[in-house]
């Protein structure tokens, strides 16, 4: 009897293992909105699709000044050349995607429900690239982050639509990319949501820390530290660096996690991508 | 004699020898506390003469009327979180982000302040 008992104090503590309780996304984006709203009260929820520039007049006119001449201009026509060019096969980028690719980064990142995985948009150029006999691009800069800068420019203004199915693997990779986006790392001990959500909008040393709210919108981004068009997880990459933790590898299943719940939580604010920035 | 000169030229060089040393790591401690891959401090705190000071902690200031225990000031650069589990300061010394006696300077440092 006493054996019956401890088994199925086993089994039970199993069935408490083996069901954890996912968050809810919905309460969760709630949760940051309501947060960012009251710290920001003059910022309409569109507008944290501008960044830092949202919350600070002085950045604000100069990065308006800068936009005026874009410096990634020629990243979007070099990606549309790359875009429209078709691979070896005869087929193209356009084959790959819904709507021949234009117009569709608001979808993005999307959960595959037949590989279990979720699909970023430079995922799915280089899933594109292999599936016609291409070799896959590396990430982060370069032609691939050109391709996906021209898909964001033919994406502008849509809203941002991400989607968790009913499918508990898609819970799964939100809720790990959310506990990757709040725990500290490296030797600065920093998670995203230190700088990002809670001292957002503080002045570290001369910058100032954006609000996560927004941070999706606007890549790939030209940042006039690298001097170039980049990616979003070549940025997660350098945020991890800066506070002195090993970066994982760019489309790694982590990163795309991440990329995934920051996405989720800017659903229903406009892109605005490709974004010069800081 | 000579013995007694000598100790008493130590009693005499003794204290100045130690506040020299003293001096040198408030010196040091400064160094430490403005350099950008270690204190870093600036990024966050207004203090003394740094330029372009962040705002996200307090000003450093009136340190030894702030911490009037030497050791809580100590621990609060060691690892802050101690403290406050929320806060978005490094733990110095938890993290090995300064040696023990780099740790030592900087407190020595702050309590000028």
């Amino acid at each position: 009897m006493k054996g019956l008992t401890c088994l199925s104090a086993i089994l039970l503590g199993s069935l408490l293992v083996s069901a954890p309780s996912y968050a809810d996304p919905q309460s969760d984006q709630d949760e940051i909105r309501t947060f960012f709203q009251k710290r920001f009260p003059k910022v309409e929820l569109a507008g944290f699709a501008d960044g830092a520039y949202a919350i600070n007049e002085n950045a604000r006119s100069q990065w308006l000044e800068i936009e005026e001449f874009p410096p990634y201009e020629d990243a979007v026509d070099e990606g549309q050349e790359y875009f429209e060019t078709p691979f070896a096969n005869g087929k193209s980028y356009a084959d790959c995607f819904p709507n021949g690719g234009i117009g569709i980064k608001q979808d993005y990142p999307k959960f595959d429900t037949d590989s279990g995985e979720v699909i970023t948009i430079e995922y799915a150029i280089n899933q594109c690239r292999t599936s016609n006999g291409e070799e896959a691009l590396p990430y982060g800069q370069g032609e691939l982050a050109y391709v996906s800068a021209y898909m964001a420019s033919t994406s502008r203004d849509n809203i941002i639509n991400v989607i968790i199915p009913d499918d508990e693997r898609a819970l799964a990779a939100y809720d790990a990319g959310k506990r990757m986006f709040y725990e500290r790392k490296g030797q600065l001990n920093m998670a995203c949501a230190t700088c990002h959500i809670s001292i957002a909008g503080s002045q570290l040393r001369a910058e100032i820390t954006s609000p996560a709210l927004g941070h999706t919108t606007h890549f790939p981004a030209f940042r006039f530290a690298w001097d170039d068009i980049g990616t979003l997880q070549k940025r997660y990459a350098g945020c991890n660096t800066q506070v002195r933790a090993k970066p994982f590898a760019l489309q790694s299943e982590q990163y795309r996690n991440l990329e995934y719940f920051h996405t989720y939580m800017a659903n229903g604010l406009p892109l605005n991508g490709p974004g010069s920035r800081k | 004699m000579n013995k007694l000169t000598q100790l008493l030229t130590a009693m005499l060089l003794l204290p100045l020898l130690l506040s020299s040393a003293y001096a040198d790591n408030i010196a040091e401690g400064k160094e430490i506390s403005f350099d950008r891959k270690k204190g870093n401090c600036l990024a966050c705190h207004a203090m003394d003469d740094g330029e372009l000071a962040g705002l996200v902690g307090p000003p450093l200031m009136m340190m030894k009327v702030r911490f009037p225990d030497r050791a809580v000031l100590r621990e609060q650069v060691w690892d802050p979180t101690i403290r406050n589990p929320a806060t978005s300061m490094p733990p110095y010394g938890r993290h090995r982000m300064m040696t023990e006696e780099e740790i030592d300077k900087v407190v020595d440092y702050l309590y000028t302040l």
